[in-house]
């Protein structure tokens, strides 16, 4: 579905991505980790199109995502960190989106209802707290239905509640066969999602294996220290 | 791009700047009026505080309101919308409202005091002037990505077209003052749209001999229809080159 072929960025000096060829198909769950600053973020932005990169391409369903714009319709995407308009309440955030993107496809309301956004839409966002402000970002990324999301540390500043509903909501998802990409670093909140892992350092893809692979390669059960294992044997 | 203009303009509606800036040229415009008694010297008086308010403001305004929108922005670009439709609506949104803050403010009393070409010519000038105002301010946004340096290259822009320009000017006279320059002084304006503004204002209102033989030679070539045809369209160039570079690099911006 989406398929990124030798993606090069520079910003500066600095290689934040470096060869990148990852494919992504539909029913997948793909997790992107790494360390910090390993360039999971920009992968994830030049797959939106925030970022442009200075070489290779990226396709979408087999169209080239620079001259087609359109493809965003099938993407709910949550940022690392939500930025909205200062002086917009959360009813202004998503009423606006609902304008601009809405119409042809059904709402899907279930998180606005599971984390009762309902009572705060007269707030506006700069009084938000980063928990709320995270709570939006998601409401909003499922809100289309579209059927690629892309997850940026989903669970970071939520409360455990919070991260316990966003959760079940993947999975649902992921049962309607939607292909699901996610970063994080809490490793052991992943295990019972996800059915690949990608592995970045410095840039490049190191691995791309689904879970029973890596589970074979590594001989541990838990994700954690299958990637664990794979860090301080690379290291060596 | 209806959608997104329409978001613009509330929030620009919604910050109060703008609805000052109204206010202010609407009690200058009456004040100018009623000090002078002849309708004519008040339009004068007039246009030295319009040609520079209305750049400076729609320079430093739209500045920092893009700036500000970067959260807007950001968040628009992920969204399934062109880069060029939300620069462009951007655009459009703050031209708008500038135009008609400019409109309200100043056009209005003009029409009260003086209906006639002269008035006309002014309030079609102080729009033009806004939107090519605008429409630098937003390629200086789109190269710095730096607020304060963005803000900065944007009063020097400011001051460059209202003071540094005609200083130039006045120091190539001087320098080539055994030439024949009256000429050339022509395609020389054309590089400022503050002074294509001024003259064509000036030249309505039958001042122009007081500038001297230049004045005799702008009023040959400005007056006739070539003229007008001519710097009309090279204040539209000044709108739609700066817009069209910004939009380029806006796409290809990392957000």
């Amino acid at each position: 579905m989406i398929i990124a072929s030798n993606v090069s960025k520079k910003f500066g000096k600095l290689k934040a991505l470096d060869n990148v060829c990852v494919t992504c198909n539909k029913g997948e769950c793909i997790a992107l980790i790494g360390p910090n600053a390993s360039g999971k973020t920009t992968l994830i932005k030049t797959i939106l199109g925030m970022v442009v990169q200075d070489s290779g391409f990226i396709t979408f369903n087999g169209n080239n995502i620079l001259h087609h714009w359109q493809y965003r319709e099938q993407i709910g995407y949550m940022p690392q960190t939500g930025r909205y308009p200062d002086n917009m309440t959360i009813g202004n955030v998503l009423d606006m989106m609902k304008d601009i993107r809405g119409g042809k496809v059904t709402l899907d309301e279930d998180l606005v209802n599971a984390f009762e956004l309902k009572k705060l839409m007269n707030k506006r966002m700069r009084t938000l707290s980063g928990g709320t402000r995270q709570k939006v970002s998601a409401s909003l990324a499922f809100l289309f239905s579209p059927g690629v999301l892309i997850l940026d540390e989903p669970t970071a500043g939520l409360d455990p509640l919070a991260s316990e509903i966003l959760k079940e909501k993947i999975i649902t998802e992921k049962k309607k066969g939607k292909l699901i990409i996610i970063t994080s670093h809490i490793l052991s909140e992943l295990d019972d999602i996800i059915t690949q892992v990608v592995y970045m350092q410095e840039g490049q893809v190191c691995f791309h294996k689904s879970i029973g692979e890596l589970r074979t390669d590594t001989g541990e059960e838990k994700l954690n220290k299958a990637i664990a294992h794979f860090m301080s044997t690379t290291v060596k | 791009m209806k959608k997104i203009i329409k978001y613009v303009m509330t929030d620009i509606l919604r910050n109060r700047i703008v609805l000052l800036y109204t206010i202010f040229l609407f009690i200058t415009s009456f004040s100018m009026f009623s000090l002078e008694d002849n309708t004519s010297k008040g339009l004068l008086s007039l246009l030295n505080i319009i040609l520079i308010i209305v750049p400076l403001v729609s320079m430093i305004f739209s500045t920092i309101y893009v700036y500000n929108s970067a959260e807007f922005i950001e968040l628009l670009v992920s969204q399934p919308l062109k880069r060029k439709t939300i620069w462009l609506s951007l655009f459009t949104g703050l031209a708008t409202s500038l135009s008609l803050a400019f409109f309200i403010g100043a056009g209005i009393p003009v029409l009260l005091y003086q209906r006639n070409t002269i008035g006309f010519m002014m309030i079609v000038m102080g729009i033009l002037l806004s939107i090519i105002f605008v429409a630098i301010a937003m390629l200086a946004v789109v190269k710095t990505r730096d607020k304060a340096k963005g803000i900065g290259v944007a009063i020097l822009l400011w001051l460059y077209f209202s003071l540094l320009f005609d200083g130039l000017v006045l120091f190539l006279l001087f320098q080539f003052a055994d030439y024949p320059l009256e000429k050339p002084m022509i395609a020389v304006t054309a590089f400022n749209p503050v002074d294509l503004g001024r003259i064509m204002i000036l030249l309505k209102m039958d001042v122009s001999a007081m500038m001297g033989y230049t004045g005799a030679i702008f009023k040959a070539f400005f007056g006739t229809y070539t003229g007008v045809l001519f710097s009309f369209s090279v204040m539209f160039l000044w709108i739609v080159v700066p817009v069209w570079f910004s939009t380029r690099k806006f796409n290809r911006k990392d957000l």
